[in-house]
């Protein structure tokens, strides 16, 4: 028992837990009892001996399970523990719950974890259609449900689609660059491990007194500011999942940047590692602002500081000024992996270079560029200056000129090639293209601010960031778990049941979002419980396509996990694919290579007689290099 | 090498979907009722990127569907596809088809946006006050003649909304006038409509403002200007006290209007 709570680990962790939750809670309780205060203050914005410990209690956990080990040793002169690499690969299963510093393992505990997330975020979504199937309240009542699709967009958001895209990144991009792993392993493993402590925060908040936060995911001030005590649960949850996406993004940046094999010049990287550069690029420098907005509505709600108090000085409207100069480049955070992924998948299977593979990574920049300077477009209506409608209109609808480059070169790309259909993958790929175009359309739509006006805050909202975030991110994570399976696992997975998924996951998609468009334009609102009895019809159309687009998805948790244990093994390469991480074994060794890989050409070289990528070890002589080089330089020209 | 692909034809294939979808979506009412001078307008400029947005998803389809039919492998194929890295002038002429159109679609929205908000002499003013989960409504010219639920407003001449919210935010939408604004405490706003066709409508809050949000509704009557007069006249109630002070806190406008010194 002494032994267990000395190592780190689980014991240690709960230990760390209990003790720091349980010094948190005294520093309250003794600052009150020193100040003559009563000891336990419950209005519902208060409670500080709840907050505090919901602060410190995973603060603890970390230091318990040995995420900052190696940091206080070194930073306390203490001798540090040399690297054995322990904590590095997995020999069985339990080493996935582990402080663990590869790569892989923490790229598929990501992965895990955050399905996991996706399924309970699913869960609420079934139940909030289920309360939508009939007009009037059957289910839940309102402030419940207000709860249910707040809690269900944040799960969906902060700790599913956001960190999956890392998690996915994680394992094959040190791959497909030949690096043996990140550039900071443990800063990685800290990465991980505090998100599933964001995601327990966010459930957690259903037990707080007055139920889960309920201001919507967006959490505009002033409700959030006034709302019961699950609201800090949200904004403590946040500076949890942003700390984690904050330094797994600095992670991949340091690691694009420098740890690239010898040869991959950045006009060689694969789209995927373009994609991941710009999305890292657009998460350290926004992900703060949304820090701060939740410490900020935190400090309102529990230290009266009144940064939105109307009442007080305060500006009710620069919250939301602030929300979004985050959220909106939130959404190209949600959405330039997956278009890396998409590029990766079409061009193996459609076996053709990507067709403007330039104009490809700079369409991806001119995003990141253009992200940043759209953000009011969510405030048409909200009673912001009304000349930055304009520009932020015109802004916002020039960002579809680079997200159209990649559906049009997307689709060049598939030109003269050979197409196979047979993996789920390509499926999830070519039906993304439908769907995002879909969802662009109704996002330029959105832009004008005119049509604007009249849909904001409807359906139609609802349908469009569906679109996007569904029709769009989530069939790229389809894709690319589908597509990276066998290397992450060693084995295949089972076409058929892809099949079922992906056709069950297609009509799902379609038939619960478009009918959405329509009743938002006829005049639904969003975020009710209720609605007027015009719009049950439709509403319960919605809701049976939802369902099946919810129960579909157990095919995939069956083909996933079963595969996993039982299904064929892979070879090392079953799409032959020409990136780098195809070329080592399905899993990769544990340092991923033997000998870095030298790369000697672009990454979608294929249909080149003898052209190559790059030249593993024990592969090709000294002498053979320059003509390979030669034959395979030129991209886009 | 593009010689090799049916342009014209996928082209045409194209057009015609564009003519087909177009027709059939222009026809349908999308946005309900109209029942502002705001209305027609804002349901042209639908229609209008209906019209663009069919010509690009049906492009994307025809160019999507004819790869798959014709670039399809044959089954156990294993060779690969010509290697085309790109073409530049193609890859322009996605670049700046796509900025027309686009640039096309903002300044017309900006000439729909100054027309429905062009303020006209003679206005009517009409406060709004929101609140968990009610909505009133003052009628400045009356001395503050307060209505509780039930907003009337005359036909066929404008009205001028300004909006305060006495605890959150809410949202002022009636669909049929098209028109939406938040309402923000500590701030006034303002929504100008011209509502030009009586009857009995639903104000509806758009902004969630917590458990009564969905039922936080109001009548509206757009009635003849005699008979709002003689509503007007009828109305015993004064505005009350914390909603006069509210009016009295935040009487600078915002937003202020286009090149009216706010821009």
């Amino acid at each position: 028992m002494v032994a267990a709570i000395k190592n780190p680990g689980w014991w240690r962790g709960l230990f760390g837990a209990i003790a720091f939750g349980a010094f948190g809670f005294g520093l309250v309780i003794a600052l009150r009892a020193i100040s003559d205060l009563p000891l336990y203050q419950t209005e519902q914005t208060g409670y500080p001996h709840v907050i505090v410990p919901a602060i410190t209690a995973p603060l603890g956990f970390l230091w318990g399970f040995g995420c900052f080990d190696y940091w206080l040793r070194w930073a306390a002169g203490m001798p540090t523990i040399p690297e054995d690499h322990s904590q590095h690969g997995a020999k069985s299963w339990k080493d996935y719950f582990r402080f663990n510093t590869d790569h892989k393992v923490i790229g598929v505990q990501y992965v895990v974890t955050t399905f996991i997330f996706f399924f309970l975020g699913g869960l609420m979504a079934m139940l909030i259609r289920a309360e939508l199937a009939q007009p009037g309240t059957q289910i839940v009542e309102a402030a419940t449900y207000n709860s249910l699709f707040s809690t269900h967009a944040v799960l969906m958001i902060f700790v599913f689609v956001i960190p999956v895209f890392a998690g996915l990144a994680n394992y094959v991009l040190p791959l497909m660059i030949g690096a043996p792993d990140m550039a900071f392993p443990r800063l990685n493993a800290l990465s991980f491990w505090m998100l599933p402590l964001a995601g327990i925060l966010f459930i957690g908040s259903f037990l707080a007194p007055g139920g889960a936060f309920d201001a919507g995911w967006t959490g505009y001030a002033p409700l959030s500011t006034g709302a019961p005590l699950g609201q800090s649960f949200f904004n403590l949850g946040v500076q949890f999942a942003g700390a984690s996406s904050i330094a797994t993004a600095l992670n991949f940046l340091v690691t694009i940047i420098t740890m690239r094999a010898p040869g991959m010049t950045f006009w060689r990287m694969p789209l995927l590692v373009w994609a991941n550069l710009s999305t890292s690029l657009l998460v350290v420098a926004a992900t703060p602002f949304i820090a701060g907005v939740q410490f900020m509505v935190l400090f309102d709600r529990a230290l009266h500081t009144n940064f939105f108090d109307f009442g007080a000085g305060g500006d009710v409207i620069s919250y939301q000024h602030i929300f979004w100069f985050y959220s909106h480049p939130a959404v190209y955070i949600m959405m330039l992996p997956g278009f890396g992924i998409v590029s990766e998948v079409i061009s193996t299977h459609a076996r053709k270079p990507i067709f403007g593979y330039r104009l490809m990574a700079l369409a991806l920049i001119g995003i990141v560029v253009l992200s940043y300077s759209v953000w009011a477009h969510h405030m048409f209506v909200a009673g912001m200056f009304s000349w930055l409608r304009v520009p932020m209109m015109i802004t916002t609808l020039l960002i579809a000129v680079p997200t159209g480059i990649k559906i049009f070169s997307w689709l060049g790309t598939l030109y003269f090639g050979k197409i196979h259909t047979y993996s789920t993958a390509m499926l999830f790929a070519l039906a993304f293209i439908v769907t995002f175009t879909i969802g662009g359309i109704s996002g330029v739509m959105l832009g004008m601010v005119p049509i604007d006006i009249h849909v904001s805050d409807t359906y139609f909202i609802v349908a469009h960031i569906h679109f996007v975030l569904f029709g769009g991110s989530v069939f790229t994570i389809f894709a690319g778990v589908y597509h990276w399976f066998p290397k992450m696992t060693g084995r295949m997975y089972d076409e058929k049941l892809g099949r079922v998924h992906f056709w069950g996951t297609l009509v799902g998609t379609w038939g619960t979002f478009i009918p959405m468009h329509w009743v938002g334009m006829d005049g639904m609102p969003r975020r009710v419980a209720d609605y007027a009895a015009q719009f049950g019809d439709w509403n319960l159309l919605i809701s049976a396509f939802a369902f099946l687009l919810g129960a579909v998805q157990l095919v995939f948790v069956y083909n996933m996990v079963v595969s996993w244990r039982f299904g064929p093994k892979a070879g090392a390469n079953p799409w032959r694919a020409n990136s780098i991480e195809w070329q080592v074994s399905s899993p990769p060794p544990i340092f991923n290579f033997t000998e870095i890989p030298r790369v000697v050409g672009g990454p979608y070289e294929y249909g080149i007689p003898g052209a190559k990528h790059a030249i593993m070890a024990g592969e090709g002589t000294e002498a053979e290099v320059p003509a390979g080089e030669k034959s395979v330089v030129g991209t886009g020209s | 090498m593009y010689g090799r692909l049916p342009i014209v034809k996928m082209l045409l294939v194209t057009i015609a979907s564009t003519v087909v979808i177009s027709a059939v979506m222009v026809q349908i009412n999308w946005d309900g009722q109209q029942a502002s001078t705001a209305a027609p307008k804002i349901d042209h400029l639908l229609n209008v990127m209906i019209v663009l947005s069919a010509f690009v998803f049906s492009l994307v389809m025809v160019m999507l569907f004819y790869a798959l039919w014709k670039f399809k492998a044959k089954p156990g194929d294993e060779s690969d596809g010509e290697p085309i890295h790109g073409n530049t002038r193609l890859e322009i002429a996605w670049t700046l088809i796509p900025t027309i159109i686009v640039l096309f679609a903002g300044g017309y929205s900006w000439k729909v946006l100054d027309e429905i908000e062009n303020p006209k002499d003679g206005a009517l003013t009409v406060s709004v006050f929101s609140q968990q989960y009610a909505w009133s409504f003052a009628y400045p010219g009356k001395e503050y003649a307060w209505s509780e639920g039930e907003l009337h407003v005359p036909v066929d001449r404008q009205v001028v909304f300004k909006m305060h919210a006495l605890d959150v935010i809410h949202s002022f939408w009636v669909p049929e006038w098209r028109i939406k604004k938040d309402n923000v405490p500590g701030i006034t706003t303002k929504a100008i409509v011209t509502p030009d066709k009586e009857g009995t409508y639903q104000l509806v809050c758009t902004e969630l403002c917590g458990f009564g949000h969905a039922t936080m509704r109001a009548k509206v009557v757009v009635e003849s200007r005699a008979k709002f007069n003689k509503w007007v006249d009828g109305l015993d109630q004064k505005l009350p006290e914390p909603m006069m002070k509210v009016l009295e806190d935040t009487t600078t406008e915002n937003p202020p209007a286009l090149g009216a010194g706010g821009a």
